[in-house]
């Protein structure tokens, strides 16, 4: 293992910098600081999944002891507070906007999910805070909740302006071309399927922390966002809490996003806003509980799915039906996700010419959908990647063979799908070969019989992925809707001692950015790794940022450091001329020297950035100083590729389905650290696992979570996972620097598709929905 | 009341509540903040500590229940420069990642080893049942778990 060490560059296994706080204990998550005079905020959460919001008596909570005050979303209406926007607009099939039902950060009017706030308790504890919320006394005027996706268009309208409850009815692709294809088709295969409802549960919950100084007038939010510069810019210029140069936030170590920390939530909003209202700093941190009824969910789909395929197995067309369940408001990315991140990437590995998709967008009584790791892209490889387990099925074809027939081959690239995207790079039976060799495809039927022979099931699944990652070109995206750009920055600022401190707009909750972003400026500039520090998630200290999310952190964040970097030697190669009065064409940088060519003579780093801040012997035209900044805005999209496979056992007696082999071998282009992709994608693997076989957000009738806590919402556990198999193939994407294509979400795309294909080849049916819990694989296994 | 506990070495003497949980006197009056909350039914492991040299959740401890004990978290296992084995095997095998679930781990981890439960990936994935990881689906913990039990 310490052979590891030697290197520390890209492509190095460099043991992470951040884990020496981490593994002591002295991480500095958004709950472990405290401000002096803080006080405590508990939220008023409707009981209710729909509601109309009467009086509110708070005489006797505002008589208990430690109670400083209530605000209501009445008093915050009052204020002139905003609503929480959704930032992506997306347009239904005949041209019209989106409807988006206002959100207001505290609800005055009505509520319309289970744990919605419409006011908050501020108390010298937390334990007065929430004595005090049980006391508060809330005239509510029930009313029927739309809980079942199913039936809401066809329900009462949930949102004045939204008739039907659908936001959208969203289309892409070629429906002649695809009902053409059908038409012509000698088979047809038909999959009803349901993508079902997950929630993130980062082990961290959200909390924030806010000071107002009424000198400054300046509002200090700690928060546990993956994009505070998002946030702030949210907050301030659609919220209208306070001018963007006057609110700064700071996320600290965060304990896991997922994607569920990217959105700007109604509590650090009204956090921030009660503490410059009351005049104390005011502390908020959600239990679990709430995390499960206020976090928004992901997935939710119900689909339609229709391959048509000729007689020998080539896809014609593919048509998709979705029903994609909104909440009951539009959170930050909701409108993207069941669109823009789905319907493009339903051509998945495949050559398939005529692709359409429906997907209608609908609100229910529940909270917020939107991007939980993967997010679209999940949705999207289910679907492709059952239906064409299914078809191979039907169609009596070895499921490796369809897919081979059909796989976009290396030499059609750069290519150009039916439903917008162009792929600029794969190798995709580079991935599938290596990962046939790695679960012993061969050995299979002899393995299946050893399990019959015990009693058991055997099954084996694939999953050949496609996403799209490296978000993205800003004007494509701002052409498809998206509110802001999508590119990313850096800076490189080197210190008067040649060490270097690089700021950068990405936010690591996690994936190692602080290691990974040191590599790839540590390479650049041949500096030693540890003099390079990373900072990130400091609205005060970094320029701008979109943040991370979408496995865009290296493929942009990383590219705008290069970038940056690139720009210091540029500037150095200015200074190191002057220095050695030779011309700047003549200077070669490498490994931390400028030399002039065909000479001996070169100065080090070190000393070039010491003569930029001490400038004697120093360009007369030239500014003082060794830091430099860049925006970097990808020309495209990342493709990540590859192939999972799942081989599952089942235990017909009890229904258990064991994962006994996971394999998976991704193309994420070049690595930097293949330590931390390889922890990626493990990660990401557990959560699609647990998708498929034990993760269900499940409501009630009249809307209630029924899946409230870890007591009933099955997270994985150690004990549920099996080792993984993890390799890569490497195509290195063609439009970045670095040649990198984004590892944080491969393993949750790849992986559902592929244990509930094992899960049905094993149990000969594809009657069962996620998850494949052991209560649905025994009554199955019953014949029930 | 008054309940008198030893916690990293430390003798304290402290005025709590009958209804103070552990983990908040650890976390709020001690200012040890390594020591995290990750849920409220006890599932998650987070707030692992050991008490008398056994790990527990200390999230399910009145802070009276301790009166006399002997209390260790994170903070008191190891330094930066001289780690406790665990933390080093933790750092090693890249058995973290947003380190939010990661004291916890460790605590739970090392009791597991102090009882003779880490002998193989199998009792070690029993062993943790107790503690949730979103981040690393526990790949790179067992073998942490398993390295360290080599060198303890």
């Amino acid at each position: 293992m310490n052979d590891r060490n030697t290197d520390t560059g890209i492509g190095a296994a460099v043991l992470r910098k951040e884990d020496r706080r981490f593994i002591t204990g002295f991480g500095r998550y958004t709950d472990d600081i405290n401000e002096v005079g803080q006080c405590h905020a508990v939220f008023l959460r409707s009981p209710y999944a729909r509601a109309d919001i009467g009086e509110i008596d708070v005489s006797a909570p505002l008589e208990m002891d430690g109670v400083i005050a209530i605000l209501t979303g009445r008093d915050m209406a009052a204020d002139g507070l905003g609503d929480l926007p959704c930032g992506w607009s997306v347009k239904s099939k005949d041209g019209s906007d989106m409807i988006s039902a206002p959100h207001p950060p505290l609800a005055s009017e009505r509520v319309n999910y289970v744990g919605e706030p419409y006011g908050v308790v501020l108390a010298e504890t937390r334990q007065a805070a929430r004595d005090a919320a049980e006391a508060v006394a809330t005239d509510f005027g029930e009313l029927e909740a739309v809980v079942v996706l199913k039936t809401a268009t066809s329900s009462e309208a949930i949102h004045e302006a939204v008739p039907q409850n659908r936001c959208y009815l969203w289309e892409l692709g070629d429906e002649q071309a695809t009902d053409a294809a059908f038409q012509n088709a000698a088979h047809v295969v038909t999959l009803e399927l349901t993508n079902n409802r997950i929630i993130p549960n980062a082990i961290e919950p959200r909390a924030a922390l806010a000071t107002h100084n009424p000198a400054s007038d300046e509002i200090t939010l700690y928060t546990t966002s993956q994009n505070p510069h998002l946030a702030r810019l949210i907050l301030s210029a659609f919220v209208g809490l306070s001018p963007e140069h006057k609110l700064r936030l700071i996320a600290p170590d965060v304990g896991g996003g997922f994607g569920s920390k990217i959105f700007v939530y109604p509590e650090e909003t009204t956090v921030a806003w009660a503490a410059r209202r009351i005049a104390r700093p005011v502390k908020w941190a959600a239990d679990r509980s709430e995390s499960f009824l206020t976090d928004a969910h992901g997935r939710d789909h119900l689909s339609r799915v229709e391959l048509a395929l000729d007689a020998d197995g080539q896809f014609l067309g593919l048509r998709v039906r979705t029903t994609a369940n909104l909440g009951a408001y539009l959170s930050l990315f909701a409108a993207s996700v069941p669109t823009y991140l789905y319907g493009t990437l339903l051509a998945g590995q495949y050559r398939t010419p005529a692709i359409h998709v429906e997907v209608e967008g609908v609100y229910t009584n529940t909270v917020p959908v939107d991007a939980v790791r993967g997010a679209g892209r999940p949705e999207a490889t289910y679907v492709v990647e059952r239906i064409v387990e299914v078809a191979a099925r039907q169609l009596g074809i070895d499921p490796v063979e369809l897919r081979r027939r059909n796989m976009i081959q290396p030499d059609q690239f750069p290519y150009q799908t039916p439903v917008a995207l162009v792929y600029d790079t794969g190798n995709y039976q580079a991935s599938l070969d290596r990962a046939l060799d790695a679960i012993d495809y061969g050995g299979f039927p002899a393995r299946r019989a050893a399990s019959e022979a015990a009693g058991k099931k055997r099954g084996l699944g694939f999953a050949c992925y496609i996403e799209a990652c490296g978000l993205a070109p800003s004007q494509l995206a701002i052409s498809l809707g998206a509110g802001v750009g999508l590119y990313e920055s850096g800076e490189v600022r080197v210190n008067p001692t040649g060490s270097v401190t690089v700021f950068t707009g990405s936010h690591s909750h996690g994936q190692g950015h602080e290691t990974t972003f040191a590599q790839i400026v540590s390479d650049r500039l041949g500096v030693p790794f540890d003099d390079v520090e990373v900072v990130h998630g400091d609205t005060g200290r970094v320029e701008f940022g979109l943040g991370t999310y979408g496995s865009r952190s290296v493929a942009v964040g990383g590219s705008a450091l290069v970038v940056a970097a690139d720009k210091v030697i540029a500037k150095g190669k200015l200074i190191a001329a002057h220095m050695l009065k030779a011309d700047p064409a003549a200077i070669d940088f490498e490994s931390g020297e400028f030399s002039v060519r065909d000479s001996n003579q070169s100065l080090s780093f070190g000393e070039v950035a010491f003569a930029a801040y001490v400038p004697a012997d120093y360009p007369e035209d030239l500014e003082p100083g060794l830091s430099e900044k860049a925006f970097y805005d990808p020309e495209n999209f990342t493709f990540p590729a590859g192939t999972h496979i799942a081989e599952v056992e089942i235990d017909p007696q009890t229904g258990v389905t064991e994962v006994v082999a996971f394999v998976a071998v991704d193309d994420f282009g070049e690595v930097i650290n293949p330590m931390i992709v390889e922890g990626q994608v493990h990660g990401g693997i557990a959560q699609g696992i647990g998708q498929a076989l034990l993760e269900h957000g499940v409501y009630d009738d009249q809307g209630q979570l029924i899946t409230g806590s870890y007591m009933d919402y099955c997270m994985p556990r150690a004990d549920d996972l099996p080792d993984f198999d993890v390799d890569t193939t490497i195509t290195p994407c063609t439009h970045n620097p670095l040649g990198v294509k984004g590892c944080g979400e491969a393993g949750a795309i790849g992986s559902p598709a592929a244990v509930m294909n094992a899960i049905t080849d094993a149990l000969g049916t594809e009657e069962i929905t996620m998850p494949a819990t052991s209560e649905k694989v025994w009554r199955i296994c019953r014949g029930d | 009341m008054n309940v008198e506990f030893t916690v990293n070495g430390t003798a304290h003497t402290l005025d709590v509540e009958p209804n103070t949980l552990l983990v908040d006197v650890l976390r709020s009056t001690l200012g040890l903040t390594g020591t995290h909350v990750g849920c409220d039914t006890s599932q998650c492991g987070a707030c692992t500590v050991h008490l008398e040299g056994r790990a527990v959740k200390s999230c399910a401890v009145l802070a009276c229940q301790v009166d006399g004990g002997t209390i260790t978290t994170i903070e008191g296992i190891g330094t930066v420069d001289d780690l406790h084995p665990m933390q080093e095997a933790f750092r090693e095998c890249h058995a973290l990642q947003c380190g939010f679930c990661t004291p916890g781990m460790i605590m739970s981890a090392i009791d597991l080893v102090e009882r003779g439960e880490a002998g193989d990936e199998g009792s070690v994935r029993a062993g943790l049942e107790g503690n949730i990881c979103r981040c690393t689906g526990y790949h790179n913990i067992v073998r942490a778990v398993l390295h360290a039990a080599q060198r303890m």
